[in-house]
């Protein structure tokens, strides 16, 4: 396991400035959220963790223990299933043996599933197979690129309940990017508002899991909404 | 689109290419086209049983195979590699992608002069053109096809950890697979339309030969026997072709049997 330390990173493309003097330390085995609206650089943010882009300025290190980029797993916005791999090949994709990809798909739920091709299943399923896909590795970092958005109502709750109980399980190091900041606060111990490429807010959740919609819930809620609409 | 009708079955389609046949050989024998003009099919099979007894059928038919075969390795593996790099290094697809397609403007057997010129009329006239006729499709195919592989997937795939060659193998290569095999089914028309060119212009053996030899002797049915054959050799290679898809893109639930 291993934490991140983003120290005054900023980012542009061309001159259009994406990010502008990020300093954040991301300790291990945390969940954290990044909310904003769309447009403030969440997404980059998490593209410049996971090493897909490179910082403009400052600097970007992991912490905590012996840090390989390989150990980094993203969950997508889109499943990203190779259509042309049965679910237990994709799950695979990741250099895990055979046995590491069932016993994933079997966390997930989808064992059953193992010789199917991806497109006969359901967005949700998908989901979960991309989801079996990033945990099959054991990885120390796990960042979601609001891979819920485009689930329904209940697959999304049972899919927050199910990252919930595998992260709890598993104590890898969570980022999770959102619009939806009841998403957030259900799951992060740490919510971060995003505006315009800087960091405006910086908030603890403490509340005890697992999260009822209560009155202190929708407090953090209404909180962190006011600062992200009221800017 | 119903998929229960009554004409939805595998023996439908043949209905009318039977019938076709049979009013042939009705009008053949009533006199109304002169076998002069056009043998009837009875003509025609008789013609292509006393050519399989003397042995020539066999051997034209394998000596067009084989040069078809062998124009199309050549000219498949060729497109496919100039398509593979073209499609994959940058460098390449500057240096190459503008000098190949002008020269696909230029239909191949233009080159035929050229190529008796060069060749004479032996076997490597005949393989160079399929050759030349094969290896454009089977380029344009492999070239768009890994260029439109999706990059996500392949973002995914680096995220991944999947080296360059791992890379290729998940992600680009199946990706390209569905225009790869669009290209090899074109091609294979094109083999033997080239081949049929080329053999009628000049050879020494092979279904155009036989033609040709017959054309001299004023044999029609042998005419007409060259031209069926030649329609049941590029109906079996589609025919492969096609199999060819079901098993690799089986998948795709387009292709998926069920």
């Amino acid at each position: 396991m291993f934490g991140i330390e983003l120290q005054s990173v900023g980012k542009s493309f061309g001159n259009n400035v994406v990010l502008r003097d990020i300093n954040l330390s991301i300790s291990k085995g945390s969940f954290t959220a990044i909310v904003g609206k769309s447009g403030c650089g969440k997404s980059t943010l998490l593209r410049v963790i996971a090493g897909l882009e490179n910082v403009t300025s400052g600097s970007l290190a992991y912490t905590d223990g012996e840090a390989k980029k390989s150990n980094i797993r993203i969950m997508f916005q889109d499943d990203r299933l190779l259509p042309w791999k049965s679910i237990l090949k994709n799950v695979a994709i990741g250099g895990v043996g055979m046995k590491e990809a069932e016993e994933a798909l079997e966390k997930v739920g989808l064992d059953g599933k193992k010789d199917a091709w991806p497109d006969e299943l359901s967005g949700g399923q998908k989901q979960r197979v991309a989801l079996a896909r990033a945990l099959a590795s054991k990885p120390d970092v796990l960042l979601f690129d609001e891979p819920l958005g485009a689930l329904d109502a209940l697959t999304r709750m049972e899919m927050q309940h199910l990252i919930e109980e595998l992260w709890q399980e598993q104590k890898f190091t969570s980022i999770l990017v959102t619009h939806d900041v009841s998403e957030a606060v259900h799951l992060a111990d740490r919510v971060i508002v995003l505006n315009e490429g800087g960091i405006q807010m910086d908030k603890q959740i403490d509340l005890p899991r697992q999260r009822e919609r209560d009155e202190k819930f929708t407090s953090y809620e209404k909180n962190i909404l006011d600062k992200i609409i009221g800017g | 689109m119903k998929k229960n009708q009554w004409y939805n079955n595998q023996i439908f389609p043949w209905l009318l290419p039977i019938v076709i046949v049979i009013l042939w050989q009705v009008l053949g024998q009533l006199n109304l086209i002169k076998s002069t003009m056009l043998p009837t099919p009875f003509e025609v099979v008789e013609a292509g049983i006393r050519l399989f007894q003397t042995g020539e059928l066999q051997e034209n038919v394998y000596i067009s195979t084989k040069r078809a075969v062998i124009g199309f390795a050549i000219g498949g593996a060729i497109g496919f590699l100039l398509g593979l790099f073209n499609g994959t290094v940058l460098f390449f697809e500057k240096l190459t992608d503008t000098s190949i397609q002008m020269i696909r403007t230029i239909p191949h057997l233009a080159l035929i002069p050229l190529v008796i010129l060069w060749f004479g009329i032996g076997e490597g006239a005949k393989i160079f053109l399929v050759a030349v006729g094969v290896m454009f499709p089977i380029y344009i195919n492999t070239f768009s096809g890994i260029k439109n592989v999706d990059r996500k997937l392949i973002e995914m795939g680096k995220v991944y950890g999947l080296s360059k060659w791992q890379l290729f193998t998940n992600i680009i290569l199946p990706g390209a697979m569905p225009n790869i095999l669009v290209g090899i089914r074109y091609a294979l028309g094109v083999t033997w339309i080239s081949l049929i060119v080329a053999e009628t212009i000049g050879a020494q053996g092979g279904i155009g030969y036989m033609a040709t030899t017959a054309r001299e002797f004023m044999q029609m049915d042998v005419v007409v026997l060259t031209i069926v054959l030649y329609a049941i050799l590029g109906k079996l290679s589609d025919f492969i072709a096609k199999l060819c898809e079901q098993r690799l893109l089986k998948w795709n639930p387009a292709y998926r049997k069920n």
